[in-house]
């Protein structure tokens, strides 16, 4: 016989199994326990000054959770457009680089090494963000409106964004001297943690409120799972893929603009290249069907932390320059395989046939 | 009636025949004195190199100087060759290219020559028999390493702990530049890699690795980045840790390609070298069709630009707006 209590617990564990979030956390320990088996100094965070005399933390840990800023921005978007639209916006990269650009181009006007910016960098933020969701805007009507596949949909933008960024400058790269426009990128005077990590933050809880307080996150999925069904019940299912393109472009212009600040300038053809993929590849480690329907932001997320875990491991490995990219790959393999919908169906079966099994046994 | 406007008709067609052909009389006047060279290029917005390399091409190819040029900018092979064929059927009478990629030339540079076009290739090669292009005018990719090197070894350093942050693999600038540090390291017991990584011609990544190195503490001081952005990146890393860089700093910043930004870098002392890669090619054929405009063939088939490296203690402000691109 099994007590009840055991029994509750190990239903509990098959819960935690069962549940999305459990793979990206997985993935987490995982390699939590690698890097504490391989080098525990992988966790010293130290606290000393910057050449510019202001304090800052820095170790792995806080190199991860800051360049994993834009991503964790990026696969919330990219979660919304994957649940209402069943496919994925590969324009990403190319419009960070649209973005990023309008950014410089407001604050530096005609002249592309300025004394002092032309306008606020408030002002300028707002402008990409428009202009961002204007380019989002204009993917969500080519796939609601016109029911074009959503991957070929963003591929014009994938394809034009970065000669779009750079005619936005005119073909130069501007560079911005005031240290204050850096600070969004690397530390705010005084604080000791990068503000990309802030940003971020503000971005998660806002995206948390609004899923929890709107009806934002159901109308998707009710979308997602079967549009038809859902105009039935009295949603537009072209209005809500539409918005969902159109945060798309708002977590894009957030990206974007930490982009530039990191470095106070821009390179079009290089500036977050991939990054898409990437952001693809945390939603689909976050358990959630590339198909569209239900999703988990948190799952999503944390996909994207576990990304550049693994980036930052790998680097910290010291893994050759040609090999890298093999390492990636079959991580990413075990990775996406373990957290695909069907093979966790049918982990559950297995786990639960020899749970039946097991129990048959004690009762004879 | 019908007569009046068929007559009329025929008036019309006949005069705008006339002047047609009168058009084209006149376009092949204008012409006569000029030199037609048809020009394909790699996108200009590609890099700060290459919105360089445009710019001096343009500065030299125009009609004051005597030429009627054509451009056709592309990163695509397949629309390079199509473009090339175009330029063949115009009867240009020299074909400058810098292709996107080196396969698949060899019946569009056949039929130049057969039309007796003269081709000559810029900045990058192709897989092509050599008898198909009178002159090729590039950069010693290796040479450019080599040079980077030997400013390194005249440091005369103790120890070289380098940390070496390689460009997009495979690419010629990498393989050029990658190549004689490798040999370097190999050969000398006191210079060793911390760590050789490639980050792909970006910034950010370039800070990420260097960042990593910190973190696990291990001393370095050199970084050998394989362009300007990379150092950037790196440097920004540095600065992070509160680590010294540049002229009597700790760590000797090295980088590639001379965009302005960097050489102001050197100027202020914060980077140590930066190595050039030479978009200024434009000269070098003009002279090149100059000569063959006078019967004279170029001595050899490959011709390399000069590439200097700057050094952060002699560098000056006229160095800067000279070679900054």
């Amino acid at each position: 016989m099994t007590a009840p209590g055991n029994v509750a617990g190990v239903q509990k564990l098959t819960g935690l199994f069962r549940k999305q979030i459990f793979i990206p956390i997985a993935a987490l320990l995982v390699l939590i326990i690698f890097n504490l088996i391989a080098d525990p100094s992988f966790f010293e965070i130290t606290y000393a000054q910057n050449s510019a005399g202001e304090p800052v933390l820095s170790g792995y840990l806080i190199t991860i959770l800051d360049n994993a800023s834009e991503l964790a921005i990026l696969a919330i978007g990219m979660t919304l457009v994957t649940a209402a639209s069943g496919g994925q916006d590969i324009s990403v990269g190319a419009a960070i680089a649209i973005s990023g650009s309008v950014v410089l181009r407001v604050l530096c006007g005609d002249n592309p090494r300025p004394e002092e910016m032309q306008a606020s960098i408030l002002t300028a933020f707002l402008i990409s963000c428009l202009v961002s969701m204007l380019f989002g805007a204009f993917n969500g009507t080519l796939v609601a409106y016109f029911n074009i596949q959503p991957m070929i949909a963003t591929l014009i933008l994938y394809t034009a964004g970065r000669s779009i960024a750079a005619w936005i400058n005119n073909n130069r790269l501007p560079i911005i001297s005031d240290p204050a426009f850096g600070y969004f990128g690397t530390f705010m005077p005084g604080i000791p943690v990068p503000t990309p990590i802030f940003i971020a933050i503000i971005c998660m809880i806002i995206t948390a409120l609004v899923l929890k307080f709107t009806t934002l996150g159901l109308y998707t999925q009710a979308v997602g799972i079967n549009p038809n069904s859902a105009k039935l019940n009295g949603i537009n299912p072209s209005l809500i893929k539409f918005i969902t393109y159109v945060i798309m472009g708002l977590c894009v212009a957030v990206a974007g603009f930490i982009k530039v600040t990191r470095f106070s300038t821009i390179n079009y053809s290089v500036v977050a290249l991939d990054i898409e993929m990437d952001a693809i590849l945390a939603v689909a480690l976050g358990g959630n069907a590339l198909s569209g329907g239900k999703f988990s932001m948190a799952s999503s997320i944390l996909g994207a932390y576990v990304i550049q875990f693994l980036t930052t491991t790998l680097f910290k490995f010291n893994v050759s320059s040609s090999a890298l990219p093999a390492y990636k790959a079959v991580v990413v393999i075990v990775l996406v395989v373990l957290s695909a919908p069907t093979v966790r169906e049918k982990a559950g079966k297995v786990w639960r046939s020899i749970r039946s099994a097991k129990a048959g046994k004690e009762a004879a | 009636m019908k007569k009046v406007l068929f007559s009329l008709l025929v008036l019309i067609l006949s005069v705008t025949a006339v002047f047609a052909s009168g058009a084209a009389e006149a376009g092949a006047e204008d012409d006569g004195g000029l030199i037609r060279v048809g020009i394909i290029n790699n996108d200009p917005n590609e890099s700060g190199y290459r919105t360089a390399n445009d710019a001096d091409l343009k500065r030299v190819f125009n009609e004051e100087n005597g030429y009627d040029a054509s451009f056709f900018y592309s990163l695509r092979n397949d629309e390079q060759i199509a473009a090339a064929q175009t330029f063949v059927q115009d009867e240009v009478d020299y074909l400058l290219l810098s292709a996107a990629g080196t396969a698949g030339w060899d019946s569009v540079l056949q039929d130049a020559q057969n039309a007796g076009i003269y081709v000559i290739l810029f900045d990058r090669t192709v897989d092509a028999d050599p008898s198909l292009y009178v002159a090729e005018v590039v950069s010693d990719t290796n040479l450019q390493g080599q040079t980077a090197v030997d400013w390194l070894a005249s440091q005369n350093l103790d120890e070289y702990n380098i940390i070496h942050i390689q460009g997009v693999m495979g690419s010629s600038a990498q393989i050029g530049r990658t190549g004689a540090l490798n040999e370097m390291v190999a050969n000398n017991d006191n210079w060793n890699l911390v760590t050789q990584q490639t980050a792909e011609w970006n910034a950010e990544t370039a800070q990420q690795i260097v960042q990593s190195v910190i973190d696990a503490g291990t001393p370095f001081n050199v970084i050998y980045a394989e362009n300007d952005d990379m150092a950037r990146g790196a440097v920004a890393a540095l600065d992070r840790a509160n680590i010294s860089h540049g002229v009597d700093g700790d760590v000797i910043i090295m980088g590639f390609d001379c965009n302005k930004w960097a050489l102001e870098e050197l100027l202020a002392g914060r980077w140590n070298y930066d190595g050039q890669a030479n978009p200024f090619q434009a000269d070098t054929i003009d002279g090149i069709i100059r000569n063959l405009e006078n019967g004279i063939e170029p001595e050899s088939k490959t011709i390399y630009l000069v590439e200097q490296g700057f050094d952060a203690a002699t560098i000056t402000q006229e160095d800067v707006d000279k070679y900054g691109i």
